[in-house]
């Protein structure tokens, strides 16, 4: 089987700081990546790069495209790496507001989607948004209402399902539960669970919260500084850690 | 179809003084399909920590670990996964799941991870809990907060879903009573006679002696104990 992604010598500097260096790692179909580390340790930025928000100094993202050939995403050019952005990849941010038209309907914001891959029948366009919400546990009756009525927990919802509706094969995800009350990131984590598990996505998941690579995640990177300090299978690496930085953050955490 | 040849282990505690514990040393096992191979020794001897490193979630520090042709202590994360899913099989001693999954579903999770179909799962899990005296009207609750041999019997169950050729059993009859020891006892002898080879810790030593083929006693291996 080859790798949906190839991650090769990322590295990002913000002048003489380092942002991340020299990353490396594959991701092949249906795994999940969990990046932990702590603020400041380069997980964001290395997430940005990966998805083409950043450009970095050295490296190459290869993505397997649908034909099969390995391309290099940091070198693609803008209006191809904006189509893949629409069809096979899907980025879910922190703060809902960042991934949503808040001026544009609930079930317009999962429709655009759809029509920038060439839908145009008005009818099955709504109703594949109005399904879409409803497994996103967003009721039918709030497909007209703007984003800017729904709570935390539902625009976090509603840009999962404008993420997925295209059925992207990569799904990167910054700190999807940040800031939610726990049973809303509860729910979130649960749904996060089964849709990844159902559509067979691979998702690279960038989070501070152990507990939510504990849950998602089949593979976890720890990052500390820039650098990728450890990685491993997600039950090894917090069972058995074996940097002093992951033995740190695994003692740290509180157990309920 | 396990195969362990001069496996290490160390333990180094970096923020607690740096202290390095040798756990084991020049550990060998070898088991055969329709074998029941039990470890024993004392508490803390290493018998969960060897049987954490054959399913991979503790590191080697050196030698190999064979299951079903595949050394876990150099495989790619990848193929470890589908050891996992498909090959080997692990009841721990305490059941760690999601809050909010049904029993049933989370009985029925190891047999969709292969790729059975929904229903046939449901079904599997529908017998196993009824043989491990599970009532039907728990089957829709999480078990988190069942009683602790309850959580016991839907470990097993889960761990018994799918037929796996190779499976690791951490103190399986542990908080149970009479009966339900009798019925578990009766999934490992039926895991044998269809061929599975299979690694157990039991305190309970007449569980011991009835499904087990062989006792190998961890505390040989322990660095510096070695007769």
């Amino acid at each position: 089987m080859t790798p949906l992604l190839k991650v090769e010598n990322i590295s990002k500097f913000y002048g003489r700081r380092i942002g991340c260096k020299d990353v490396n790692f594959d991701l092949y179909p249906g795994e999940v990546m969990g990046i932990v580390g702590e603020s400041g340790s380069g997980k964001s930025t290395l997430l940005n790069c990966l998805a083409g928000f950043l450009t970095p100094e050295t490296g190459e993202v290869l993505f397997e495209m649908r034909d099969g050939a390995m391309r290099d995403t940091v070198t693609m050019s803008e209006p191809e790496r904006r189509m893949l952005s629409r069809t096979d990849w899907a980025f879910v941010h922190q703060h809902a507001r960042d991934g949503l038209r808040m001026n544009v309907s609930a079930g317009g914001n999962v429709g655009e989607r759809l029509m920038a891959v060439g839908a145009r029948h008005y009818g099955n366009i709504r109703e594949e948004a109005i399904d879409w919400l409803g497994r996103v546990e967003i009721n039918e009756t709030r497909v007209d209402d703007r984003p800017t009525q729904f709570s935390g927990g539902m625009q976090q919802r509603l840009q999962i399902a404008r993420n997925l509706v295209t059925g992207p094969r990569l799904v990167f995800m910054d700190e999807p539960t940040g800031g939610l009350d726990v049973s809303v990131q509860a729910r979130l984590l649960d749904l996060l669970r089964g849709l990844v598990r159902e559509m067979g996505l691979s998702a690279i998941i960038v989070t501070h919260d152990l507990a939510v690579v504990r849950l998602l995640a089949d593979r976890l990177m720890v990052m500390k500084d820039g650098h990728v300090v450890e990685t491993g299978l997600t039950d090894q690496v917090l069972d058995d850690p074996q940097h002093a930085y992951t033995q740190l953050l695994v003692s740290s955490v509180l157990q309920v | 179809m396990i195969e362990i040849k001069d496996l290490s282990k160390t333990f180094t505690l970096h923020n607690q003084g740096s202290v390095v514990i040798p756990v084991m040393e020049a550990a060998e096992l070898s088991v055969a399909q329709g074998e029941c191979v039990a470890l024993t020794g004392a508490s803390g001897a290493g018998k969960s920590t060897l049987m954490r490193m054959i399913y991979g979630n503790y590191l080697a520090a050196g030698g190999s670990i064979v299951v079903d042709g595949v050394d876990v202590v150099t495989a790619e994360p990848r193929d470890i996964l589908a050891l996992r899913r498909e090959v080997l099989g692990y009841v721990s001693q305490f059941l760690r799941v999601v809050p909010r999954v049904p029993t049933l579903d989370v009985v029925a999770e190891p047999l969709l991870s292969v790729g059975a179909d929904t229903e046939a799962a449901r079904d599997r899990a529908r017998d196993l809990l009824a043989r491990l005296n599970i009532p039907e009207r728990l089957w829709s609750l999480s078990p988190t907060s069942f009683s602790g041999g309850e959580q016991q019997r839907v470990n097993i169950a889960r761990g018994f879903a799918h037929t796996y050729p190779a499976m690791l059993l951490d103190e399986p009859t542990a908080s149970l009573d009479a009966a339900n020891r009798e019925t578990v006892l009766g999934l490992i002898e039926e895991a044998k006679a269809r061929g599975a080879a299979i690694i157990g810790i039991f305190h309970d030593e007449a569980a011991r002696d009835r499904v087990c083929d062989r006792e190998i006693d961890v505390s040989v291996f322990t660095p510096g104990m070695a007769a």
